[in-house]
């Protein structure tokens, strides 16, 4: 049985044995149930006493307690690292209960990335190796415990589904009795970990452990929050990007039934109201006058020409190989093209909410979030509150995307709850949402390659020109005016012989801000290196498969994946008419990825894409049902996009505002995506996000096999394919 | 002078404006927080609930409007043999990724189930296109509903 319960706040720092000893003193009362409450009671009185590190903990009852350092957000998270601990602790994934972290980057920070933060793809690759030590590390702790008891030699004991075994004297103990004697014994500095070949676990099908709450409802997101005395709050930010809050006239609004309050903050008015009904009725009635600022007449238009303007100037490099100039000066043919990608929102299915209790001398905060640390210090920024005295209770995710790496509706959250007595739970509209996201760069990106006589690529330049997230989001990663995250990818997997990647940053207007968005550089440079390698291969009368494999030379994992797909899909077969397969490629977030799309086009120029062949080698696999899971859902997400998704901005303003003008995927448009997984024994990859990347090039890819049209920009205009 | 709801076979007096939408009594009022708010304006299906068993976006679905109406929310809908069955299926398929539509889903999925004892594919695109699921599982929930259905099927001969 599973049961999520979010755990007290421990102050970082401290020692394994005193991490315990706070948590249960801290625990009294505060435990909050977020899937089964009946569990709860049983389970707090069991907490511990052996907890080797912040990973585990394990009862007198034998109640095993794993604490998630990784946010679930449907990404399968929840299910797989208990897979990894599992398989080193030697317990049955079935008994054990689960816990979100608390904001702590000490105790669960991602390797990968330095604090605590869930994103990139990096979960299994960043807990790999911590997460099957913390289980290898306490099994043998057990172990010892009870060759101790039974004065025999550890090596001769075995452990196996919660049980300690003798096979000499026939004696077991199971690890609840063992749990206060292994608490005495020292935490090994090393542990042997299992060889490949003897995994019972990894690479098995796992069932998710998060499941049974979300098909009867029990799930418990954080906008599902339910606190005494709690009000609910919904939000108006000035519709023009860095605006200000003029006036605002409440008289209507505070005469809505519910309606309790109306709270101004710099640049938003928010209306405190029994339930979200009156809160939205209330916000409807209000006269709000706006100071618009100086973005009052941006434009996607204007910002588009800066990045154009902006792509003829100098540029910070990025990789430099060989001589390009050389090689363009001596080939035989160049194909130079521009590629963009629009601004994207993320549109999660649970809109941003956030809810808070301030009071003088502490701040609770009760949230779904990527980024749990950050959460808590802007909490602790805004109300002038030491961070350790601002507990953040994490919740399952209704979606993250990238969107929950963000904390502009954490800090706002905290501002309006400073002006209210008692909890006040934030939700966001759709239309709020929509327009006040945090956006996927728009990227107005060159490419060109020079081709010798036989049609055989001497050079290739990509210069990327977007607006930096990681200058805004983690400037320290920031350097020398290079985004590394914007040129990720930027030469795709080739190996070429004269190569120049280069960026441009394009410098946002203040309040306007672009974010992660899932897939993160790669799924922009797979976009624009695979669309354009398509054109490429079309100059030089080559087929797009045979044309990639050459460029490959000696990536074996990488020509794996290409002709893997390639031949599932029957490239090669003729189509009938209107319709076409495409293909892409991508290395990214350590995972080698092949796309075969086939589309059919309308003769209004409507785009279907009724079949997917994605073959993937991302490592050794986890959970395999979940790498193909993520296989199918991202690429819905990146259809999504290359069909419909743009967030444009006139007046300063965003024009979409909800799932009518900003489509999303529906289950009638849903291709038959066949998932191909190379077995492998290379280290795990990332699978979050490698087919969001990938599929939008295939796509256009297809569309060019079926009309000749090559689509340099997304989403796809359904006006240039209209044909007989 | 409250408003009179039947939900889940229970009777309940809730004290708000008759324009209110039934979504925020379930979830604020009542606690009923299964039901989910997607989007406010019967775009994304995430808040479908049952109304005599036909599905509905509360969202827009005011108080006022149901009267005597029996509403059946996801709390519920397992104790309906339809919903068990679909329940189960999207278990067995590991339909769900993040959760936060799959009420909704269910909710329609439901209402096909109980009354299409083999649905087709068709039919499965009018029953459902009106439900968004942005982590996409929607494969997966075009073969739970036919293992529902069939399911379903098998036990009502």
């Amino acid at each position: 049985m599973l049961n999520i319960a979010a755990r007290p706040r421990e102050a970082s720092g401290l020692s394994r044995r005193s991490f315990l000893t706070a948590g249960l003193a801290a625990g009294g009362g505060l435990l909050l149930s977020l899937t089964l409450p009946k569990f709860v009671g049983a389970a707090l009185a069991a907490d511990g006493p052996f907890a080797p590190d912040a990973f585990i903990r394990i009862g007198t009852d034998g109640a095993v307690t794993l604490v998630m350092p990784q946010v679930e957000m449907g990404q399968g998270t929840y299910t797989s690292l208990p897979m990894l601990i599992a398989e080193e602790l030697e317990v049955d994934l079935a008994q054990v209960r689960l816990e979100h972290a608390p904001p702590d980057d000490k105790l669960y920070g991602n390797p990968l990335i330095g604090f605590q933060v869930t994103g990139g793809s990096t979960s299994i690759r960043a807990f790999y190796e911590p997460l099957r030590e913390a289980g290898a590390s306490a099994r043998s702790m057990l172990v010892a415990a009870a060759a101790q008891m039974w004065g025999v030699d550890p090596a001769s004991c075995q452990a196996s589904k919660g049980l300690v075994s003798h096979a000499a004297s026939g004696r077991q103990a199971g690890y609840g009795s063992l749990a206060e004697q292994a608490a005495a014994i020292p935490v090994p500095k090393k542990v042997a970990l299992k060889p490949v070949d003897r995994f019972t676990l990894i690479g098995t099908p796992a069932k998710r452990l998060d499941a049974a709450g979300k098909v009867n409802g029990t799930a418990t997101y954080g906008i599902d929050v339910k606190l005494p005395g709690m009000k609910i709050a919904t939000v108006a930010a000035c519709p023009v990007f860095g605006g200000k809050l003029k006036s605002v006239d409440d008289a209507e609004a505070l005469a809505v039934k519910g309606v309790r309050q109306v709270v101004k903050i710099e640049d938003a008015v928010a209306v405190v109201a029994d339930h979200m009904g009156a809160a939205k009725k209330g916000l409807a009635a209000l006269k709000i006058e706006w100071d618009e600022g100086p973005n009052a007449k941006l434009s996607t238009d204007e910002l588009v020409r800066q990045m154009e303007a902006a792509a003829a100037g100098p540029g910070v490099d990025d990789k430099k190989v060989g001589d390009v100039e050389a090689a363009e000066h001596a080939a035989a043919q160049t194909v130079k093209a521009v590629y963009q990608m629009p601004f994207l929102a993320h549109t999660t299915m649970e809109p941003l909410n956030c809810t808070v209790h301030v009071r003088p001398d502490a701040c609770e905060v009760w949230v779904g979030s990527q980024v749990l640390s950050r959460a808590q210090a802007t909490a602790a920024e805004v109300t002038g509150l030491p961070p350790e005295k601002v507990t953040v209770h994490n919740h399952l995710l209704g979606g993250g995307f990238g969107r929950r790496l963000e904390i502009d509706s954490v800090t706002q959250a905290v501002k309006i709850a400073r002006q209210v007595d008692g909890p006040v739970k934030v939700v966001w509209t759709r239309e709020e949402d929509v327009q006040h996201d945090i956006y996927r760069p728009y990227y107005y990106d060159q490419l060109s390659a020079g081709l010798d006589a036989q049609g055989k690529v001497t050079s290739f330049r990509h210069r990327v020109v977007g607006s930096s997230i990681l200058a805004r989001w983690a400037p320290p990663a920031f350097k020398d005016g290079l985004d590394s995250d914007a040129v990720e990818g930027a030469a795709g997997p080739y190996g070429f012989a004269n190569l120049h990647v280069d960026y441009v940053r394009h410098m946002l207007p203040e309040g306007f801000a672009t974010g992660w968005w899932r897939g993160v550089g790669i799924t922009h440079n797979a976009f624009m290196v695979e669309g354009f390698i398509d054109e490429v291969a079309a100059a030089a009368k080559a087929d797009p498969v045979a044309f990639r494999r050459d460029l490959l030379s000696n990536d074996a994992r990488a020509r794996g994946v290409l002709d893997l797909a390639a031949r599932e899909a029957g490239w090669g077969t003729a189509m009938p008419a209107r319709s076409g397969r495409g293909v892409s490629l991508l290395l990214g977030f350590g995972t080698y990825m092949a796309q075969v799309a086939e589309v059919t086009i309308a003769k209004d120029g409507t785009v279907k894409v009724p079949r997917i062949v994605c073959a993937v080698d991302c490592g050794i696999v986890v959970n395999p049902d979940t790498v193909k899971a993520q296989v199918q859902g991202g690429i819905v997400y990146g259809l999504s996009a290359a069909l419909y998704g743009q967030i444009t901005l006139k007046d300063g303003r965003v024009e979409q505002s909800n799932f009518d003008n900003y489509q999303a995927l529906r289950i009638d448009e849903m291709p038959r995506v066949e998932v191909h997984i190379v077995p492998s024994r290379e280290a795990p990859g990332g699978i979050g996000e490698p087919s969001t990347s990938g599929i939008a090039p295939a796509v256009v890819n297809a569309v060019f096999a079926a009309t000749g049209q090559r689509l340099r920009q997304l989403p796809i205009d359904p006006d240039r394919l209209k044909g007989a | 002078m409250g408003v009179m709801l039947k939900i889940n076979g229970e009777s309940h007096e809730v004290d708000v404006d008759d324009d209110t939408p039934l979504l925020w009594v379930l979830r604020d009022v009542l606690g009923m927080t299964g039901t989910k708010f997607g989007c406010g304006a019967a775009l994304c299906g995430a808040c479908t609930v049952h109304l005599d068993g036909a599905p509905i976006r509360s969202c827009i679905t005011t108080v006022d409007s149901i009267g005597d109406s029996a509403i059946t929310t996801i709390e519920a809908i397992g104790a309906s043999p339809a919903g068990r069955q679909v329940q189960q299926a999207w278990l067995d398929l590991e339909v769900v990724q993040c959760g936060y539509c799959q009420s909704g889903q269910i909710m329609s999925a439901t209402a096909l189930v109980a009354d299409n004892k083999a649905p087709s594919d068709a039919d499965i695109d009018n029953a459902m296109s009106g439900n968004i699921c942005r982590c996409g599982t929607y494969a997966r929930i075009r073969e739970a509903v036919k293992h529902a259905a069939a399911a379903h099927a098998g036990e009502a001969k």
